[in-house]
């Protein structure tokens, strides 16, 4: 246990003690001092420990562990001495898929796949020269294992941590050997998490927990109304709560600066604010709905185009349509938002949970007025991402009233407010039709995606010509074999803000597919699996997970009384995933789901216990939404506020979940999303299975 | 603004606070023991659980003035070392993702442990409401089971 009191705190015991944002351990300043950092994410100390900077944010999904297991299976490390740092921003942490410092998009595993294994097999070959130099010895007759150079002839040993001088003056290797994956020694085992121990005993520091010297507490004002600004404000009442200290106008509303957060919340609540409310003061979720139902009854701009789709509706034997809607949803992070800021004039720093380095140092280097390098981002634990950390609006905040007020700032956000100003998740509206064979086989296939774009507010010019790639994502990647395919997509913006959500676009298109799929299936009276499993043919990694998913859940085997089973398969961040739920609907419509079982093809893995992890997790994440989400507009504003009206899935409701993961030689695929986008298919597949009745709008809810 | 004296992890610790202070906020602004998350702040999430005289409490929604001599304990104080049962289970599971629900999960399995030493299925479900995001109860679920195997 003790090796892994990384990352920890000093004792808090002290009342009133103020701790630094980090109090490096003694043994962490020797890591830190340590003499071998052939890299940017490797340190041997002279104490045989491994620090490996880790660069990408941990919010559950197991980079801590992951990203370590990839350079220490080819340091050949001692994994009992590897303990992790986070890393600062700086150009060497630049995520080589997105060519920015974040996480997301379930790239962290691709991304790191070659550079952190190089970083290790460098180091690897340089204490391996070290050991050779120092006993004279042929460099051949050398070996590194678990955590020291041995060789055997002389049996002589040396630990890295005495070679840790000496590999320093060693020249980087240019090019190196990796190893086979198939030879791999810790890596793709289940390995346990090395932030576990730090998560059970309360020192994990998430942002929230950042305590600098001489920091205030915000809470910010904003406008209950999309896109409204702040007309005038009375700041008496808030001043009059003891332990508030100052009011300043910022450019998302009014921070309220207090003591601690009790004070400053009770006076941004006694704040009386004048709000300009703005045009989105006229949307409400009925005025969206009419507006997306109109928007569905035009072409929109095609996606993708394959044969003649409509010559082949016009001749097929039959025609089916569907049309499904879903709804807005917000990520609820267990940990509020908040970012704790300090702006001066030589420089800033920026203690925050975020899923952007680069973004936060950019807007530190603008806001502060100080190059980037002056910028400092410390990345703290988060207490979930979901996409909602790879915003910059809670570091923008902090920034500002840091400036304002001219101390380190802490906002912390309410539930209430993370709820109420989030970047949602698109509501959306799919228009289907399809025609089919004789034989009930689909000839035609027609998909409008009506949604909001994501890509618009964060990355415009990836919109080209009304069409963002992004929102089509698992609409447009057809598996099933289908000659005659059309999809357009009709970008409708509606005031809301939209944002990365677990899954992003997938969440819903997959939904949509994976249901209308289901429908074909029923019209042409087929097993639902059976016709997925033709349709698949050409589809060998589809294919797969879809059997191994119904062999294990025993597809067409009798269940008890008023139990079935559906079934969903999707990829996305090039990995597969295939889920059987098995539901119950009670004579009140209440749906129970009470078993789900889960199989992923994402090629080479790391870790499998964080996969079945991940798969749990994104399920959970998927059919809290499928069941009960909804993120509903009146007037321009949220009408739910926190846990008790946006309901989250609990203990009690919990399906047993099973994961089976196809063993692979291809390419890594992501792990932390791709388990989602099936669940909320497989379940509305299921209730169909049992009582017959279609689920064409989400949320579940109850089924009437 | 009133002192108030509350005992926590068995220390006695003075603060100067408003009298609907939560005792949440006592802890992690005034007293430092940040271990303790903010979740919601109407009770609803747990991430705020704490012990008061060993029941498990959720103290955001616990005034300081109703604290009284009530005994506090919070995850830093449920073991000194680290190594109480519960936590011992929650590594042996990794059950951890996030983490950062899982101190008010803790609180409560050992509050729940406490009384009930073999939990059933059905008594895990109405003790643990606790939310977690990151959907660790299948997890959670078995480290609770473990660590009554473990009393």
């Amino acid at each position: 246990m003790e090796r892994r009191e990384f990352l920890q705190t000093a004792g808090t015991a002290g009342a009133g003690l103020v701790i630094g944002f980090r109090i490096p351990t003694r043994r962490d300043q020797q890591a830190a001092a340590g003499p071998f950092a052939p890299n940017a994410w490797l340190r041997i100390g002279a104490d045989d420990s491994v620090l490996v900077i880790v660069d990408r944010s941990e919010m559950g999904q197991g980079v801590t562990t992951a990203l370590p297991l990839l350079l220490a299976e080819e340091l050949e490390a001692d994994w009992t001495k590897v303990r992790i740092e986070f890393a600062p921003a700086d150009k060497a942490y630049v995520n080589p898929l997105f060519g920015m410092q974040g996480t997301g998009g379930s790239t962290s595993v691709r991304a790191a796949w070659t550079p952190l294994r190089k970083a290790g097999a460098q180091a690897r070959e340089m204490l391996i020269t070290a050991a050779a130099q120092r006993w004279a010895v042929n460099r051949a007759d050398c070996r590194a294992e678990r955590g020291a150079v041995i060789h055997a002839k002389s049996r002589r040993r040396l630990t890295y941590g005495q070679l840790a001088n000496r590999a320093a003056a060693v020249p980087v290797p240019p090019e190196v050997p990796l190893k086979d994956p198939k030879t791999w020694r810790i890596a793709g085992k289940p390995t346990k998490r090395l932030d576990a121990p730090v998560k059970v005993n309360g020192r994990a520091q998430f942002g929230i927990d950042v305590r600098v010297p001489g920091m205030l507490v915000a809470v910010v004002a904003r406008s209950p109304v999309f896109g409204g600004k702040v007309q005038s404000f009375d700041a008496t009442a808030a001043k009059a709560v003891d332990g508030v200290r100052h009011v300043v106008q910022i450019s998302s509303g009014v921070a309220v600066v207090g003591n601690g957060y009790w004070p400053a919340k009770q006076g941004r609540d006694a704040l009386q604010v004048v709000w300009d409310e703005g045009p989105t003061a006229q949307v409400s979720s009925d005025t969206i709905s009419r507006l997306f139902a109109e928007r569905a009854g035009q072409p929109g701009v095609v996606a993708k185009h394959v044969g003649d789709p409509d010559g082949a509706l016009t001749s097929a034997a039959q025609t089916i349509e569907a049309t499904y809607e879903l709804p807005f949803l917000a990520h609820a992070t267990m940990e509020p938002m908040n970012c704790t800021a300090h702006v001066r004039a030589d420089g800033v720093d920026i203690w925050a949970p975020t899923q952007f380095q680069t973004g936060a140092q950019g807007l530190g280097a603008q806001l502060g007025g100080v190059p980037p390098e002056q910028v400092r981002v410390h990345t703290t634990y988060l207490g979930g991402g979901f996409g909602r950390r790879f915003e910059l609006d809670f570091i923008i905040e902090a920034l500002e009233t840091s400036k304002a007020v001219g101390v380190p700032v802490k906002v912390i956000w309410s539930r209430e407010d993370d709820i109420q100003h989030a970047q949602y998740r698109p509501a959306s509206l799919h228009r289907f039709r399809a025609g089919v064979d004789a034989a009930g086989r689909p000839v035609a296939w027609t998909h409008r995606i009506v949604a909001p774009s994501i890509m618009a507010r964060v990355f415009p010019n990836m919109v080209q010509n009304g069409l963002d790639g992004e929102a089509v994502e698992g609409g447009i990647e057809m598996a099933y074999a289908i000659p005659n395919i059309h999809v357009d997509y009709a970008l409708t913006d509606t005031g809301i803000p939209v944002g990365f959500w677990r899954s992003v676009n997938n969440s819903f298109n997959a939904f949509a597919v994976e249901t209308f799929i289901d429908e074909l299936a029923a019209a042409a009276r087929t097993d639902p699996y059976e016709y997925r499993r033709t349709l698949l043919a050409n589809a060998p990694r589809h294919r797969g997970v879809l059997e191994l998913a119904a062999t294990k859940a025993g597809w067409g085997t009798p269940l008890p009384a008023g139990r079935a089973r559906g079934i969903a398969v999707h990829k996305s961040f090039e990995s597969f995933v295939a889920e059987v739920a098995e539901v119950s609907v009670s004579s009140a419509g209440e749906v129970r789901v009470h078993r789900v079982v889960c199989a992923v093809d994402c090629g080479m893995f790391v870790n499998p216990d964080t996969i079945e992890a991940q798969m749990q997790s994104a399920i959970v994440y998927g059919l809290t939404a499928a069941l009960k989400g909804a993120i509903t507009i009146d007037r321009g504003r949220v009408q739910q506020s926190n846990f008790h009206d946006y309901e989250m899935l609990r203990m009690s409701e919990m399906p047993v979940v099973e994961v089976h993961i196809v063993p692979s030689s291809d390419d890594p695929g992501g792990v932390g999303e791709p388990g989602t986008p099936p669940i909320a298919p497989a379940v509305a597949n299921a209730i169909f299975a049992a009582t017959g009745k279609r689920i064409r709008k989400l949320p579940i809810g109850t089924v009437a | 603004m009133p002192p108030f004296t509350v005992t926590v992890n068995e220390r006695p610790y003075t603060v100067f606070v408003a009298p609907d202070t939560p005792l949440l906020w006592v802890l992690r602004d005034n007293i430092g023991l940040t271990g303790t998350k903010f979740g919601c702040g109407v009770a609803q999430c747990g991430a705020c659980t704490v012990h008061l005289d060993g029941e498990a409490t959720r103290s955001c929604v616990t005034p300081i003035s109703a604290v009284g001599t009530a005994k506090v304990t919070t995850i830093e104080g449920l073991s000194p070392t680290a190594t109480h049962r519960v936590q011992k289970a929650w590594v042996a599971e990794d059950v951890p993702q996030c983490g950062y629900c899982q101190s008010g999960q803790i609180m409560t399995a050992a509050a729940l442990l406490a009384k009930t030493t073999d939990p059933s299925d059905a008594q895990i479900d109405e003790a643990m409401t606790n939310i977690c995001r990151c959907g660790t109860y299948q997890r959670i679920r078995s480290a609770v089971h473990r660590a009554a195997k473990e009393a």
